[in-house]
């Protein structure tokens, strides 16, 4: 087991360096030393000389990721992508555009996306949970039918529009909750409430018509047809059979995406000046800020293979299949 | 003539066109698709969604016949002077709608409106008063807004409708006139078996689908001529004339987006399940890292370079319209290329599974090459996991397309898009009074739109995939008469 | 104990209404084996799935009665109906692997049914469960109650499941198909265990099979069911000595054994008719050899032609005086004797096929599972050598990787060699002129041809790439040939694989194979996914077309009939290795191996 577990971490930094190659691959080519030195430098007609300057000062004159001119081991070592990249994996994230620590504002900025998106989630899988449930024990019937269309229809509607109507109604016409904003203490509900409630309603209709597919497909199995045939009620042929088995994949999926609740929601934390890193990326990306941005490429796939460990972790936990072997 | 103008995404749309218009010929001489189709064809649902699929289509691709007008000679050039072209770039969907297109206001006004939606200083009888301007083009031809106005909208909107329901009846008659020909049985017949639900294709739903189209859009032929039927935006802009504009956009970015991730996912998927080994490792390896990385992260990356190259070439392009068409190209293809890993993911499974059947190993004991094995034999037999997530990832990805313009990393700000219009609409909302109309424009036109392709989509897939078995209700079970003609007929 | 009267299930499947079960009654004593037998799709399980009101969401019984002790469970509500299920009648299904909850230890599958039905409930019904796990003969049962389905082997699930359906002691238990997924040795020991619980709880057996030997070991009656009806119902005794309805007496006859070696299997034309239609007549008499007139336009009755015999068939109506119908069944035609055989073919010496066993990140090596482990063999031109195993003997694999099929997949050493040519080392075009030498056909007909290519596609793909030289012309004469040899129209070239019924598409997969004009088929249980009417057709096929062609096969099966029918030779395998090799009728009179002889012993047979 533990072997495993590390075998899967090797595979993850194996990921990570790829993640890394290719962003800085990617924004170096977008934004060459040569314009952030003209950048940073400032002013129309920065002089030749004045940039190579900039360079050697910041080690920006090295070759990007194949040095020809070193020796053995250093060919690679000695290149702009190793030392960049290498802070990286020691979460050092160096300072933004603008002259500030990434590391220190990210990790101011995590909490709040976390109080957000925690409840989501956790609120959210348990409402798609009962919803799919709902719609598989009504089936073949006019109920499901009409469920099924509603969450077809809650699917259609972009998730800007739940927002947008969320908060016209709930906060301009009926007041019951700020526009937008935050604090910690006693007032986090007040501005949670109504982003946390619009998170739930736009997931609903799109997961919970996937997890009524995982539970049919298991309805169609034949040990199901066992569990009828020993006299068991429709109720318990559910829950005990039927949601322990399509529990696997619905719970491995979740695990999937808890790490990437540190990420916070994008849009969400924008529209309602939540000081999350989800509005932090945004604003990195409207300011094009890359050394924020690269920052947080490399976090987001950091928990997304933390995610991807987890999920193997919980099917060995939670399938005996695969425990016992 | 006019010029006309090939844009990019053009050449993509009527390529994409004819690819849909060959695989209905393909699907028609292949007896297992045609079969599989039909219960798609015979699902009502699914056809009243593809009518309205339809006329959003057919708006699209009437926006995407571009031309620049001929402009009227200089007056004194020779006669044999080259011809002058107008530096506007106009669609044939533009030249239709000239009217609303030309009849700018000056900013806001309310749907059907008369006056401007904010006040201005004016000069009445010499003095300077503040007031709602009357607007230049709504409701011109009244000569007392507050009196006439009623009376003049109903007026209007019961020819319009009148107008409609006309043509529907028309539609009605003309189907059941077809049917009746090749069923050899009276009209009266004929109408009464679509009404009943008594044919195979559902023409009722069809109908009554297509009659409400044409409901709605003789209401807006009668006014939109002098009203602004949704009223007008910031600049004032038509606003259901944005909202038609802003069809192309969705359609090219869902439908172009999709057909570029194909070839990534296709040729990745495939190799990776049919070589196994270190190609797999690979491949798996690639599209692992792909999808670590956030995606609109990603996306923001592509497109500050894109940006960044069309900036660094402003001679490439001749007119801003094909400098945001680029940009609509390219992003298309963005989103393309870094939404594959989902789609080979599931190829390679199912190609994995394939490669163990008996008629992948009949025909490696032939020797056939491994391209011919995966041409004839493997790709054929995916080929319904690709429809079936194109259909779906079409409606996500015009759902995408709003996300990425509020993030600032959609299409040109000069681009109709429906993420634009949301975009505007969050500080209209804020206004005092609400300037609504805007953002329920987009929205109804989205959401048809997508509730559309999502309803079309998931009968797609019901039928390519029978474990994705949506309800049906129970047919009623016939009697022993009707199944004596059903095997009859059979037997014919 | 059970009567059924006029059951009738309808289906809504994709093809329309389907009548799956017509009008069927009958009545099982209490501790009466009762079997219904039939070929597939035949409506017999469909029928145990009407007693219990289990039918999938698409079926509903449309009419008639399921009595026991006098109530009619059709009629009863849902909830008392689960009051009946598990209690008064319970079911084995066929697929032991996917019938038991694989996340729900086997001692909580067995204790919920005990919970639901009495008053035994926790540790006492746990101590009930470990009795039961060892009344069905799992050994150490206290200690395999906590394990999950996935540690146990296919027997011993099976052996849960029917623990599972006795644990209530019901008065009827219902066996569809419970060894079909079984190997013969462990079909054996299930069916004797049936016959012992039979016996302690006295309760009555449905039994559901398509084998009629099966059939005759274990029940009192029995009812033959075709196209959704029952066409006869006797004693045991009586429909095996005298079977009377001219389907049944086919079957008979079609069933290859020893005794029939030489001569032709009496095969029964056509398949079943689909069960979408209305019958104005008889539904076999398009497959029947006594057709009469009056078969066509009047269903037959079910009638007691003797007395506790009945029969759905106008021969036997006494209002319809005929010529007695026995004389009508003719005896098959002989082969002509088999020829000489000729040079060797194939030469397998000492041949391994290990699949490497990967672990970690660099995937090594870190151990093989020797599917074929050191296997000798010889085949000559004209001769059937017949290989002969249980599942996972490994007899499958070297199928596969003598044709140099497993070639990216699994280490291979030993020496194979096709008409005096080594194989390991040929790649290209080299390999390619040895593959017209031997080719393949599959078990699967639906799985072995393309869905998505028209029948002359699939013909002519191994001609185009075997056979360079055959330009298009004569190869579109070939395949007609090929066609016309095995049976099949000229017309089936432009259709699809799925208008063909199972035992065409076996027809279709061997002209396929044919065509490239091979030395050597290897035909890898190419009759076991057909019925016993379908099987005769195909087995006929080979044998005639190694008279004319002089082919040799490879016969891979689990089938001992068809072995004794067809094979010169036989290899016995098991656990990848050759435990016994000879000539067939060595193999089967004198069997030295004591595996060879246990599975000889356990295989049910008809006239013993």
């Amino acid at each position: 087991m533990i072997d495993y577990i590390i075998r899967r971490i090797g595979y993850g930094v194996l990921i990570l360096i790829g993640v890394n190659l290719f962003t800085f691959l990617l924004f170096f080519s977008v934004n060459t030393p040569d314009d952030m030195a003209r950048m940073s430098i400032g002013g129309k007609r920065v002089s030749d000389d004045a940039i190579v300057k900039w360079k050697v000062a910041r080690g920006y004159d090295k070759p990007l990721v194949w040095n020809a001119s070193a020796s053995g081991v250093e060919k690679l070592t000695d290149t702009i992508f190793v030392a960049r990249s290498l802070p990286l994996f020691a979460l050092d994230f160096g300072s933004s555009d603008s002259g500030r620590d990434i590391g220190y504002e990210i990790k101011q900025r995590m909490w709040p996306s976390l109080a957000l998106a925690a409840p989501t989630f956790v609120l959210g899988v348990f409402a798609v949970i009962v919803a799919s449930l709902l719609l598989v024990f009504f089936r073949n019937t006019y109920l499901e039918f009409w469920g099924f269309t509603f969450a077809v229809f809650l699917m259609s509607i972009s998730s800007l529009f739940y927002i947008l109507m969320g908060q016209f109604f709930f906060s301009r016409v009926l007041k019951l909750v700020p526009i937008s904003g935050y604090s910690g203490g006693s007032d986090l509900f007040v501005f949670l409430a109504l982003p946390v409630l619009i998170g739930i309603v736009s997931r609903l209709g799109s997961d919970s018509l996937f997890y009524r597919t995982l539970f049919l497909e298991e309805i169609g199995k034949d040990y199901v047809r066992t569990a009828r045939s020993k006299g068991l009620s429709e109720t318990v042929v559910l829950f005990r059979h039927v949601l322990r088995n399509a529990l696997l994949p619905i719970l491995t999926s979740t695990v999937a995406v808890l790490p990437l609740l540190f990420m916070g929601a994008l849009i969400m934390e924008s529209f309602f000046g939540i000081p999350g890193l989800g509005g932090y990326t945004i604003e990195a990306i409207n300011a094009q800020d890359f050394a924020i941005v690269r920052s947080m490429v490399f976090i987001g796939s950091v928990l997304y293979i933390v995610g991807l460990i987890l999920t193997d972790i919980s099917y060995t936990l939670a399938d005996p299949r695969i425990r016992l072997r | 003539m006019p010029k006309l103008v090939f844009l990019a995404t053009d050449l993509v749309l009527f390529l994409l066109l004819a690819g849909v218009a060959f695989y209905a010929w393909h699907a028609t001489r292949t007896p297992t698709l045609r079969q599989t189709w039909r219960s798609v064809l015979h699902d009502a649902t699914a056809m009243s969604a593809a009518v309205v699929l339809t006329v959003f289509l057919l708006l699209a691709v009437l926006d995407s016949v571009h031309y620049r007008p001929l402009l009227a000679p200089a007056e004194g050039a020779a006669a044999d002077a080259a011809p002058a072209y107008s530096t506007k770039t106009l669609s044939l969907l533009d030249a239709l709608l000239s009217g609303p297109r030309e009849s700018r206001e000056k900013t806001y006004s309310i749907p059907l409106g008369t006056h401007q939606f904010s006040k201005e200083s004016m000069l009445v009888d010499g003095k300077s008063i503040r007031d709602f301007p009357r607007l230049k083009f709504g409701g011109a031809g009244l000569q007392n807004p507050q009196t006439d106005w009623a009376p003049d909208v109903i007026s209007r909107s019961v020819t319009g409708l009148l107008g409609g329901a006309l043509a529907a009846a028309a539609l009605w008659w003309a189907v059941a006139l077809i049917r009746a020909k090749s069923l050899a049985v009276p009209v009266g017949n004929s109408l009464r078996l679509i009404w009943r639900c008594q044919t195979d294709v559902p023409w009722r739903a069809i109908l009554l689908t297509a009659s409400v189209l044409l409901l709605i859009g003789g209401w807006i032929a009668a006014l939109w001529p002098h009203y602004h039927v949704l009223g007008t935006d910031q600049t004032g802009n038509d606003i259901l004339f944005n909202a038609i504009k802003s069809i192309r956009t969705a359609v090219v970015i869902g439908s172009f987006a999709t057909l570029a991730t194909l070839p990534f996912a296709i040729g990745f998927g495939l190799a990776a399940g049919y070589y196994k080994g270190r190609v797999d490792d690979v491949i798996q390896y690639i599209y692992t890292v792909l999808s670590s990385i956030p995606s609109v992260l990603l996306i923001a990356a592509f497109v500050l370079m894109i940006q960044v190259f069309i900036d660094k070439s402003p001679n490439l392009f001749e007119t801003g319209l094909e400098r945001a068409d680029i940009r609509l190209f390219l992003l298309s293809g963005i989103l393309g290329i870094t939404g594959w890993a989902g789609l080979a993911r599931l190829l390679r499974a199912e190609t994995l599974k394939l490669t163990e059947l008996d008629y992948v190993q009949a025909a490696r004991a032939f020797g056939v090459s491994d391209f011919g094995i995966m041409r004839r034999h493997i790709l054929p037999n995916v080929m319904h996991v690709v429809l079936i997530v194109a259909v779906l990832e079409f409606s996500g990805l015009v759902l995408y397309e709003a996300v990425l313009s509020y993030v600032g990393v959609g299409v040109d700000p000069s681009t109709n898009s429906f993420g634009t219009m949301i975009n505007s609409a969050r500080s209209e909302l804020s206004r005092d009074p609400t300037v609504w109309w805007n953002l329920l424009a987009a929205f109804g036109f989205m959401v048809t739109f997508v509730l559309s392709m999502q309803l079309f989509a998931s009968a797609v897939r019901e039928a390519f995939d029978p474990r994705a078995r949506a309800f049906r209700p129970q047919r009623k079970m016939p009697s022993q008469s009707k199944l004596a003609i059903t095997a009859r007929e059979q037997g014919r | 104990m059970l009567q059924i009267d006029n059951l009738t299930t309808d289906l809504d499947a994709d093809s329309g209404m389907v009548r799956a079960v017509d009008a069927l009654s009958l009545t099982i004593e209490r501790g009466e084996t009762f079997a219904l037998v039939g070929e597939s799709g035949c409506g017999k399980s469909m029928t145990a799935l009407s007693i219990l009101r289990l039918l999938p969401d698409s079926g509903r019984v449309s009419s008639g009665s399921v009595r026991i002790a006098d109530v009619d469970v059709i009629q009863l509500p849902e909830s008392s109906m689960r009051d009946v299920r598990g209690r008064r009648i319970s079911i084995i299904f066929q697929e032991p692997s996917t019938s038991l909850n694989p996340v729900m230890t086997v001692g909580r599958q067995i204790t919920e049914v005990i919970e639901r039905h009495t008053r035994i409930s926790g540790e006492a019904a746990l101590a009930k469960a470990i009795e039961w796990l060892g009344r069905v003969g799992i050994p150490e049962p206290a200690r395999r109650v906590g394990d999950y389905p996935f540690q146990l082997s296919g027997g011993q699930k099976q052996r849960v499941m029917i623990a599972i359906a006795l644990a209530a002691e019901p008065d009827i238990v219902i066996a569809d198909e419970p060894t079909t997924a079984l190997d013969v040795t462990i079909q054996a020991q299930i069916l004797d265990l049936l016959t012992e619980l039979q016996a302690a709880q006295g309760m009555a057996i449905l039994l559901i099979t398509h084998d009629l030997a099966i059939v005759k070991k274990m029940a009192h009656r029995v009812a033959m069911m075709y196209a959704g009806q029952i066409v006869e119902v006797a004693s045991v005794g009586e429909f095996f000595s005298a079977p009377l309805h001219p389907y049944a007496v086919n079957l008979f006859q079609a069933l290859p054994d020893t005794a029939k070696r030489g001569q032709r299997l009496a095969s029964i034309p056509g398949s079943v008719p689909p069960l979408n239609q209305i019958f104005v007549g008889c539904r076999f008499a398009d497959r029947c050899s006594n057709v009469m007139d009056r078969c066509r336009n009047h269903p037959p009755q079910l009638i007691d032609a003797r007395p506790q015999h009945a029969v759905r068939c106008a021969l036997y109506d006494q209002t319809n005086a005929n010529d007695s119908a026995a004389s009508v069944f003719a005896a098959a035609p002989d082969l002509p004797p088999d020829s000489p055989a000729g040079e060797i073919i194939l030469d397998v010496r000492d041949y391994r096929v290990w699949f490497p066993i990967r672990k970690g990140l660099l995937k090594r090596t870190v151990g093989h599972v020797k599917a074929v482990d050191g296997v000798t063999f010889s085949i000559r031109a004209g001769r059937t050598l017949a290989l002969v195993g249980e599942s996972g003997s490994g007899k499958t694999t070297v199928g596969k990787a003598l044709l140099q099929l497993l070639r990216n997949a699994a280490e291979i050493s030993g020496s194979v060699s096709l008409q005096g040519k080594s194989l390991a080392q040929l790649e290209g075009d080299d390999l390619r002129e040895v593959r017209r030498v031997a080719q393949i056909v599959f078990q699967d007909p639906f799985a072995s041809l393309n869905p998505r290519m028209r029948v002359n596609e699939i013909l002519e793909e191994g001609v185009a790439s075997l056979c360079p030289t055959v330009n298009a012309r004569q190869r579109s004469d070939r395949i007609a040939a090929m066609l016309d040899r095995v049976g099949l129209r000229r017309d089936a070239l432009t259709r699809y694989p799925h208008e063909f019924s199972g035992g065409q598409r076996q027809r279709l997969a061997i002209a396929r194979a044919l065509a490239v004009e091979p030395r050597l088929i290897v035909a890898d249980e190419p009759t076991s996914a057909l019925d016993v009417s379908v099987q005769a057709q195909i087995l006929n096929l080979l044998k005639e077309l190694q008279h004319e062609l002089g082919v040799a096969f490879l016969f891979i099966t689990h089938n001992f009939g068809v072995v004794e029918y067809l094979a010169h030779e036989i290899a016995v395998m098991k656990n990848g290795k050759l435990v016994e090799h000879g000539s067939a009728e060595q193999i089967l009179g004198r069997p030295q191996h004591e595996y060879t002889q246990s599975l000889l012993a356990a295989v049910p047979r008809l006239n013993s």
